[in-house]
């Protein structure tokens, strides 16, 4: 297995990076960390005419405090994002979910960028990054926009950023206080590819009630979703309404059908999954008041 | 900026174990295959050639990661590690010691990248628990010792170390 030919072209500032995809448009490919870029290569699912490597785009790396968001480059390793003290502290929700992102010696290369623009609906981060409410950044030759994580994804492989558009960095905002995070996720094997995955954050109210309370769920439809649990909002954070959130989740998805799980499994992925990460959210919102 | 036409060859300098080699790589040829074709540096096995089996894992500027998955254009003046530079003047490491002990190998061929990818794994996490090894291995397969050896070879040496 090995590529076909391409043309290899190695930008070494964001202006030379932009030049090269407004050059050759679809035909491009980026390579960031390629962990999931180069299998498609090896396999020959994807035959782009050339890569942009960035690589060595200074501009791309870096975790950083902006406003009330913590700013992660797209060129982020997986790695760096699980040791950094700031996204532990500030986004503990990504601190979660990267453990389950690949393996140690993927995510030494494999970039948070890289993930959010390969799209599997599957995948760990964008699931985080949409449950959170974060941006994507894109750039192109003289503009700039940020989308929701919400908007960005389309389905499966499937993004709104243009082929002459570059993934430059993604904005998570920062925890609140009285927050708990969870990530579940059930897969073949630890580090494979999700066939449902789980994300929750709650806020607890001094009374015990939920102030706020996010799911997310992956691998179920063809894009990351959020469940509508305003319903939700002022229940008391218990168990049994971890478990009531989550079975209306469970009633309200549309869940894909391939070869390694039926509608009515992911269905009940939802449901169990749901209700552990609501539960672990909301014992972690609470512990945080004592 | 660097463009390589599509079927032209660059040359790709690089240092293994220590030493410098140099030699010529199209665009498209993985770095896998750069070390056993070109530098005839046969230690590194290819098994999935899509970032599975962990068997091509060499260590690239002090970080274990797949070389199916890297071009060597990419690699261009970097530091890499393979598993022909573990031992010094013919005697093991205390890792590949304990993986005879252990007899954490039978045919061999996922053990190259198992020993790059826990010779790192120890530097970064010296002392680490049974489930962080087993973690760390989740990112290799190997079809004829069930594991068993190899977490005990490299709990053996994370304790020695500690």
């Amino acid at each position: 297995m090995k590529p076909a030919p391409f043309e290899y072209c190695r930008a070494d500032t964001l202006d030379e990076a932009l030049d090269l995809v407004a050059e050759f448009g679809s035909d491009a490919a980026v390579l960031a960390g390629g962990m999931s870029l180069g299998p498609m290569l090896n396999m020959r699912l994807a035959r782009p005419a050339a890569i942009v490597d960035v690589n060595s785009v200074a501009d791309l790396s870096g975790i950083r405090l902006v406003g009330d968001a913590v700013e992660t480059g797209a060129l982020c390793r997986q790695a760096d994002a699980l040791d950094s003290a700031l996204v532990g502290d500030d986004v503990p929700l990504l601190a979660r979910a990267l453990p389950f992102v690949g393996h140690f010696q993927t995510r030494n290369r494999g970039t948070l960028g890289g993930s959010v623009c390969h799209a599997d609906p599957s995948a760990e981060i964008p699931l985080a990054l949409a449950t959170l409410g974060g941006d994507v950044v894109l750039r192109r030759k003289g503009g700039m926009r940020a989308v929701a994580a919400h908007d960005f994804f389309k389905g499966i492989f499937t993004s709104v950023r243009e082929p002459d558009e570059i993934v430059t960095a993604l904005r998570w905002p920062r925890s609140e206080p009285k927050t708990g995070h969870a990530f579940d996720e059930i897969a073949q094997r630890h580090g494979d590819f999700a066939i449902g995955a789980a994300a929750a954050v709650a806020t607890v109210a001094p009374d015990g009630s939920l102030a706020a309370v996010s799911l997310g769920l992956g691998g179920i439809e063809d894009r990351p979703v959020l469940a509508d649990l305003s319903g939700f909002v002022g229940a008391p954070a218990t168990a049994r309404t971890a478990s009531e959130a989550a079975a209306l989740a469970a009633g309200r998805v549309d869940p894909m059908v391939d070869p390694r799980a039926s509608a009515a499994y992911r269905r009940q992925l939802v449901r169990v999954l749901g209700a552990r990460v609501l539960e672990r959210a909301f014992e972690r919102a609470g512990a945080r008041q004592c | 900026m660097l463009r390589i036409e599509p079927g032209a060859r660059h040359r790709v300098t690089v240092t293994v174990n220590g030493r410098l080699y140099s030699g010529f790589a199209e665009a498209r040829t993985l770095l896998s295959d750069f070390l056993r074709h070109e530098l005839k540096l046969f230690g590194t096995h290819v098994g999935c050639e899509h970032g599975v089996c962990g068997a091509c894992t060499v260590n690239i500027d002090g970080r274990a990661v797949r070389s199916c998955l890297l071009f060597a254009v990419q690699a261009d003046g970097a530091e890499i590690g393979t598993v022909e530079g573990l031992a010094t003047d013919g005697v093991l490491s205390p890792l590949q010691e304990a993986f005879r002990r252990r007899h954490a190998l039978q045919c061999g061929f996922c053990t190259p990248g198992i020993l790059i990818s826990a010779t790192q794994f120890l530097e970064t996490n010296p002392d680490p628990t049974e489930d962080e090894v087993r973690e760390m291995l989740s990112g290799h397969i190997c079809r004829c010792t069930g594991y068993e050896g190899i977490v005990r070879a490299i709990l053996d040496v994370a304790g020695d170390a500690s």
